[in-house]
């Protein structure tokens, strides 16, 4: 799977580390200087959740691409394609074309209808406190997996790049990023953590426009050389690959072919359905510059793909499948080795710099996104019932985040050092989107009938299939030893309680969140609120009532 | 939750009425006549690669020119596809559902959609004063 943690501990580093960190720290200074300074404009709770709504559809487009390319994107595609060629260029397609169900079907009538979480448009019509309560739960689920997947990527990521070994020193990385990133989203909210989004993803595609035209340029721009290259390369090591042809990673057995399927799935349905991704559509002052920064969000998560295919085949063709598996890091090696390769210690601490920042950016967007739905969903409407004002609400935000910054710290710690399959946490969080989100906000948005048992049926029902596939699939027990290791690549060693054969749960639990969201609303007696739908369904279609942006 | 203080909010009924007019039911039919067909085209077209990908390697293997084969081809028809679906998404929104959406989102402000009896006044009125353009 991508973004394999390292097996073996760190015994080298490449690069110099100092210039590694110096660059990173550089990063770091400035991106606190802008977050202090939007700190200015933080007032209201507007400001605080999504960014007093005056973020342009350009610049919301761009930190939409950041925080999307996490680290797993970046360093993982790439991995992915400089060991296996083809299948990881078939991962990175699912990731892009999920982005038209966002724009086709949600990213404007969420940002016409919902104030500052998912569960504002959820609960509209229904009985408020059961849905926000199931949506809330759902949120943050999705987003637990997802910041424990990055801050363990991080403890992962340093000992490759900055020669930090040991448990100690990986577990005192992990509680910097998150310190720095409780610092960005506590000074400068929405704003501060929005702006840290845009300078990262403007570095991250700038740094893989370099290394793409770099490599094109070792080939004469020519991609047919290039890929001949990496086939040539490939057929010299140590497991020669068909790199040109589908089924490198997943084509083994008919099990793995199935279980692709059930990613490709998760990845699709999934990306509309992530609440870091949807509460970036509130930041804009109006549906059209949501449209606009979807529209951004396509072309430059595109285009990073279309760098990433070129920089994953230029890995395997100039480093080589066994020098990049050799490496610290294993298959998130290739980018930076390949950058090493290409422009020496400097190119690899641009790069490196720049892996580490994502990680940093996707965190601090993470915690805004559950530290809001706890205490806009949770604490004002279930636990306060909407007796409670809005300053009120962001400080219980404030300490919320400061809890979420905590518990990820520990669980990444923990993660970190069980050696934790990062892929599988990305994976699973995708895979909740999908089946414990998508089906309800889909259902909301488009059919009238659609109850409020219907609604808790497809979201708990989504949300338990998952975990418990999860619980029961090869990726927590029962996966075979691997030869090379002497280990399973599950998280239990030695014990097998698995009877789920897949380890991406989407193929079953995305129909299945559908269904039961179709038969809760067939078989309650609940009749649809006529007005709230009538109110619903125009608000989302022609953005009257919409939230308007904050005037500093 | 309540909507921001407007000058003076609008009332369910206002929106029910907004809801059953002849403009917004052609609205939502553009829109949905749109975004419906292409979200089953093109997750058809992605399913229909991954299958391909999965269960004909060998189809996808097929060389067309240099190194490049008919699965790399397809897989940037992928991107291709998503860019020109984008495209063409925009184009359809700003020429066929924003001019709609637009002038009903003003009336909508100026409460053009209450009826001058206020609430549950048989239709009729509406035809002389809310009529299409």
């Amino acid at each position: 799977m991508l973004y394999a943690a390292p097996a073996a501990p760190a015994t080298t580093t490449v690069g110099n580390p100092a210039v590694n960190i110096s660059i990173f720290g550089i990063f770091v200074l400035i991106t606190l200087a802008i977050t202090f300074r939007a700190s200015r404009n933080n007032k209201s709770a507007a400001d605080y959740y999504a960014a007093g709504r005056n973020i342009s559809g350009t610049q919301n487009g761009l930190a939409i691409a950041g925080d999307y390319l996490s680290a797993a994107s970046f360093l993982g595609i790439a991995g992915a394609i400089a060991i296996y060629g083809y299948d990881g260029f078939l991962y990175s397609i699912g990731f892009l074309v999920a982005w038209l169900v966002a724009l086709l079907l949600v990213a404007e009538l969420m940002r016409n209808t919902a104030r500052y979480t998912m569960a504002d448009v959820l609960a509209f019509r229904m009985r408020q406190r059961p849905v926000r309560t199931a949506a809330a739960t759902s949120t943050l689920v999705v987003s637990l997996f997802y910041l424990l997947a990055q801050m363990a990527g991080a403890g992962a990521l340093v000992t490759l790049l900055l020669g930090v070994t040991g448990e100690l020193a990986q577990a005192v990385v992990v509680v910097l990023v998150g310190a720095l990133m409780m610092v960005y989203v506590l000074v400068g909210g929405m704003r501060g953590t929005t702006y840290v989004q845009i300078i990262k993803a403007t570095l991250l595609i700038a740094g893989a426009a370099v290394m793409t035209v770099w490599v094109l340029g070792k080939y004469g721009f020519n991609f047919s050389a290039l890929l001949g290259g990496a086939v040539d390369t490939s057929a010299t090591q140590a497991t020669p690959r068909d790199v040109l042809s589908p089924g490198g990673q997943y084509g083994a057995t008919s099990i793995s072919k199935l279980d692709f399927i059930s990613l490709a799935l998760a990845l699709v349905f999934g990306t509309a359905g992530l609440p870091h991704v949807l509460m970036r559509f509130y930041t804009v002052p109006t549906a059209k510059d949501a449209r606009r920064s979807v529209v951004w969000a396509i072309w430059l998560i595109g285009v990073f793909y279309l760098f990433s295919l070129v920089i994953g085949y230029g890995a395997g063709a100039l480093v080589g499948a066994d020098t990049i598996l050799a490496a610290p890091g294993a298959v998130n090696a290739a980018a930076p080795l390949l950058a090493f390769e290409l422009g020496g210690t400097i190119l690899l601490g641009v790069i490196a710099g720049v892996a580490f920042a994502t990680i940093l950016a996707v965190v601090a967007g993470l915690t805004i996104t559950a530290s809001a739905s706890f205490a806009h969903d949770i604490y004002a409407s279930v636990i306060k019932k909407g007796q409670v004002n809005p300053n009120a609400e962001v400080k219980v935000a404030r300490i919320a985040a400061i809890v979420i910054g905590a518990i990820s710290i520990g669980l990444g710690i923990l993660a970190l050092q069980a050696g934790l399959n990062i892929a599988f946490l990305v994976a699973l969080a995708f895979a909740i989107a999908a089946s414990a989100n998508l089906p309800t906000i889909i259902y909301t948005l488009f059919w009238q009938r659609f109850t409020t048992q219907g609604a808790l049926w497809s979201i708990y029902g989504g949300l338990i299939t998952c975990v418990t596939l999860i619980l029961f699939s090869p990726v927590v027990s029962g996966a075979p030893v691997n030869p090379a290791t002497g280990k399973s690549p599950s998280l239990i060693q030695d014990v097998d309680f698995s009877w789920f054969p897949l380890n991406n749960p989407g193929l079953v639990s995305i129909p299945l969140s559908f269904f039961l969201g179709w038969l809760g609303t067939k078989l309650s007696k609940e009749q649809p609120d006529e007005l709230k739908n009538a109110e619903l369904e125009v608000r989302a279609l022609t953005g009257i009532g919409a939230e308007k942006a904050v005037a500093h | 939750m309540t909507p921001p203080a407007e000058r003076r909010l609008l009332t369910p009924e206002e929106y029910r009425e907004a809801q059953a007019s002849p403009e917004f039911v052609e609205l939502k039919r553009r829109f949905r006549r749109f975004a419906f067909p292409m979200t089953v085209a093109f997750l058809t077209w992605y399913l229909l690669y991954v299958l391909l990908s999965t269960y004909a390697p060998d189809l996808m293997a097929t060389p067309v020119f240099g190194n490049i084969n008919l699965g790399i081809l397809l897989g940037l028809g992928q991107f291709v596809s998503t860019f020109v679906i984008t495209h063409v998404y925009v184009a359809h929104a700003n020429k066929r559902t924003d001019p709609i959406s637009d002038e009903m989102r003003e009336r909508l402000e100026h409460h053009e959609y209450a009826r001058p009896g206020g609430v549950g006044v048989t239709r009729g009125a509406d035809e002389t004063r809310g009529g299409r353009q």
